[in-house]
């Protein structure tokens, strides 16, 4: 990660009012970041996938237990490496991620969103290195990474 | 690109042809049309997605939803779809073995039910 001083220094950083339109900006803000910093095309589908899934996830937690906080998504860019981390404030919750397969099983008929687990095992399908650490300010912290380095 | 819905009669079939992102911001306006088809007596649905850019888990929820929905009726819900970086978010979530995955609206049109 770029350091000055002590300091990290995202290469940008994009925080949104939990808001179902907003994802699409951070899609696109994380992808056209992604796209600078060299990352291939099919690569690219990965980010914008895995983004939209980590903020449509933070932001339907957001929205059923705090609506009025932000959802923070930090990008950065260092040398050989492509970051993300996606953070929410949502109280934390057990999120079985179960069997994808199972998926026909808990989609609420009614409901507007799939359980957000599913968003996490969506995320794990798709990058290799992901994890989900506990938030500063509650909630946790969707991080990924992709190597820029071909 | 914003979500754009479009339905047709095959037949005894309903397509509803998508195109554009299906993502939590539009995916409700799917949700409804898919509602509304039931509600009309269109149990049989094919789902044309060749023209969607973007598929999140949302978008496949209301899917499924939408397939329980005409189930219910003893309907179906059939998709079609060659779009690679489409398959993939189905082949991820295991969800190739709940839909019937198409490359043609004819192939949809002419599966048995």
């Amino acid at each position: 990660m770029r350091e000055s001083g002590k300091v990290t220094v995202p290469t940008v950083e994009l925080r949104f009012t939990a808001l179902p339109a907003h994802v699409r900006t951070a899609r696109l803000v994380a992808t056209a970041v992604a796209r600078r910093c060299g990352l291939g095309e099919a690569v690219l589908d990965e980010v914008r996938l895995a983004v939209g899934e980590a903020c449509s996830r933070a932001v339907h937690l957001h929205r059923r237990y705090c609506p009025e906080r932000p959802v923070l998504v930090t990008l950065v860019d260092d040398d050989s490496t492509f970051r993300v981390a996606v953070a929410d404030e949502a109280p934390a919750l057990d999120e079985p991620e179960g069997d994808l397969g199972d998926l026909a099983a808990v989609a609420d008929l009614d409901g507007e969103a799939v359980p957000p687990g599913v968003s996490l095992a969506v995320i794990s399908g798709l990058v290799d290195d992901i994890s989900v650490e506990p938030g500063r300010d509650g909630g946790v912290v969707v991080r990924m990474s992709w190597s820029t380095s071909g | 690109m914003d979500l754009s819905l479009s339905t047709r009669s095959e037949g005894d079939r309903t397509v509803v042809e998508v195109g554009g992102e299906i993502d939590v911001y539009t995916a409700p306006r799917l949700r409804e049309q898919l509602v509304d088809l039931v509600a009309d007596g269109k149990y049989h649905l094919i789902v044309d997605m060749e023209r969607v850019d973007f598929l999140d888990s949302t978008g496949l929820g209301v899917l499924v939803g939408g397939l329980k929905r005409v189930r219910a009726h003893d309907g179906s819900l059939r998709l079609v779809c060659t779009q690679e970086r489409i398959l993939k978010i189905f082949r991820i979530t295991g969800l190739t073995k709940v839909f019937p995955i198409h490359s043609s609206i004819d192939e949809a049109v002419g599966a048995a039910e």
